[in-house]
């Protein structure tokens, strides 16, 4: 059996969440003090990947960094680099499809913080930098981590637009679901049944990784309290 | 003068204008919730900018807006209790305490810490988080972290409101050692008349975003010199007033002519306390209905329907200690007396 898919399946969700942790967080920590109706018109941009299928998604993303399109044929008469049909074309494919839950998680994170923490940091002289990484980010840790999770997972199981964007070749570009899909394609149900166990190893994995963080969470706290 | 407020803020239909002074005392500020009281403080700490004004603090400039100068919360050295104490949660207390730390050396830091730490009789709780004190303990954590960062200026915003009445009294005591013992202006905010009797040196009356003019606690409780300041010390009788002479003036609300000491230039309302209303004939007598009697544990309260009516500011508001008014009872005609020293004359 050819592991390639799951390598290259593991790569661009774990490149993609750390990029979406990124934005995610800065996003929703501007947004979320945005004025209201400039928040609301980004919130419905910036969530629309959610709920439109991800081969328009796909489409969308090749409009744009396709070969022929404004973007696609800048890079290829400057750089001569192909912004599709590589492995790491289907990193902008899971970016946009994971990006709202990540911003949406956060958003609602930073929300429910407790203002007058990072009024109490300041009045004491602790940067404002200070504040957002060891007060305000902790505090909403829960958020935080769970958006990221469910972006990675979302992003490995990502099949519609990656497959328009980044396409399916094996050894190159082949993700597991792209994989799983062409086997059963093919008629190789056996194979194709690995992948499909594989595939639902991985997800219970990082579910089990989540519930056992909160349970850990909340037993420290648990100790601590009675003691 | 250590610290000059003067400044105005709008808010929808809301507008704050708060002007005051205070030297090295415990000022308050005193008002009913939503009169701008927290607004006041978080303009002076620098979280809200005020729309205009200025305000000062031991000739430093915090905020200028002609000058255009708005130093920022970090810069104003101004040590501001909130009302839930705002420890970081997910901090230690020792940490917490170490975040007010200005010092630069790590030793320094610790001494610091170690010593607000015994001051504050939070020994053994160091390695706890927030969530797991007390409120007691948490008012005192939070306290540490204000004084280890040595403000100039101190801002308590309703202190013992998140706290029982059992531990309100504590902790007010310790509250009010450390404001003894800080050398610095502290400003007070409460809606509770009682602590600021207790804890504050000065009061500044704060109605719908309007501040009156500063004055001595003592002074203002004995001889409050408005309506809304002497409705904050609790007086519950009052009534529109009309002049007839210098020692005469006539209670349009209670349907009554009553002798004064004198009438004060602009008087516009005249106030009883409750405890200053007496039973059987006297000077300044008025003739009441019992419309029903409820009494406190420790209390006689009488509701009186005066010759003027029983709804509004007509119904007047009696108490005596317990058994004092124990012969009253609803529907008996009943002839009170009200001393002329104990009326109080507002504008």
């Amino acid at each position: 059996m050819d592991w390639f898919p799951l390598w290259n399946s593991l790569r661009i969700a774990g490149i993609s969440s750390v990029v979406v942790f990124f934005l995610g967080i800065l996003a929703a920590f501007y947004i979320a003090r945005a004025p209201r109706i400039l928040k609301g018109v980004l919130d419905v941009i910036l969530t629309m990947p959610l709920v439109l299928p991800p081969t328009v998604v796909g489409y969308l993303i090749l409009r744009v960094l396709g070969p022929r399109r404004v973007i696609g044929a800048w890079f290829l008469t400057v750089f001569g680099i192909k912004l599709t049909m590589n492995w790491w074309s289907a990193i902008f494919a899971t970016i946009v499809v994971t990006f709202p839950l990540m911003y949406r998680t956060a958003r609602g994170a930073f929300e429910s913080f407790d203002e007058t923490l990072a009024y109490s940091g300041q009045t004491l002289g602790l940067s404002n930098s200070y504040i957002f990484w060891h007060i305000r980010m902790p505090y909403c840790r829960q958020g935080i981590m769970a958006g990221t999770v469910l972006a990675f997972a979302r992003a490995l199981g990502e099949y519609g637009a990656t497959s328009m964007v980044a396409g399916y070749t094996p050894g190159k570009t082949a993700t597991i679901s792209t994989t799983v899909y062409q086997l059963w394609r093919t008629n190789d149900d056996a194979l194709a049944f690995k992948w499909v166990m594989v595939n639902m190893a991985i997800s219970a994995v990082v579910l089990l990784a989540v519930n056992m963080l909160e349970k850990n969470n909340r037993k420290r706290t648990a100790i601590r309290g009675g003691a | 003068m250590s610290l000059t407020v003067k400044i105005k803020k709008r808010l929808g239909r809301f507008a704050l204008d708060v002007d005051f002074e205070a030297g090295r005392e415990v000022l308050a500020l005193l008002g009913s919730s939503g009169c701008g009281k927290s607004m006041t403080l978080k303009c002076i700490a620098g979280i809200e900018r005020p729309d205009e004004g200025f305000i000062n603090l031991d000739g430093r400039v915090l905020f200028d807006s002609e000058k255009h100068i708005n130093l920022s919360p970090q810069k104003r050295r101004v040590g501001y209790l909130f009302q839930q104490y705002a420890l970081f949660p997910n901090m230690t207390v020792y940490d917490n305490i170490a975040a007010g730390v200005r010092k630069e050396s790590r030793a320094g830091r610790d001494e610091a810490v170690r010593g607000m730490i015994k001051n504050m009789r939070l020994e053994g709780l160091e390695k706890n988080r927030p969530a797991q004190l007390s409120g007691g303990q948490q008012q005192r954590a939070a306290l540490a972290r204000i004084l280890v960062n040595e403000p100039e200026l101190l801002l308590l915003d309703e202190p013992f409101s998140a706290l029982d009445s059992y531990l309100r009294w504590q902790m007010e005591l310790e509250v009010a050692d450390t404001l003894r013992a800080f050398s610095g202006t502290s400003v007070f905010v409460s809606h509770d008349r009682n602590e600021v009797y207790r804890l504050c040196d000065s009061v500044c009356i704060l109605t719908n975003g309007k501040s009156e003019g500063k004055a001595g606690v003592r002074e203002l409780f004995a001889a409050p010199r408005t309506l809304s300041a002497c409705l904050m010390t609790g007086c519950k009788n009052f009534s529109r007033l009309e002049k007839l002479d210098d020692t005469h003036v006539r209670a349009l609300d209670w349907g009554a002519v009553l002798e004064v000491n004198g009438v004060p230039e602009g008087a516009k309302y005249v106030g009883v306390r409750a405890h200053d209303l007496h039973p059987g004939p006297g000077k300044n007598p008025l003739e009441c209905r019992v419309r029903r009697r409820a009494d406190d544990m420790f209390t006689d309260i009488v509701m009186l329907d005066t010759p003027a009516g029983g709804a509004g500011w007509s119904a007047l508001r009696m108490e005596a200690p317990s058994g004092g008014l124990s012969d009253m009872s609803g529907g008996m005609n009943v002839t009170i007396h009200i001393e002329p020293d104990t009326i109080m004359l507002l504008i």
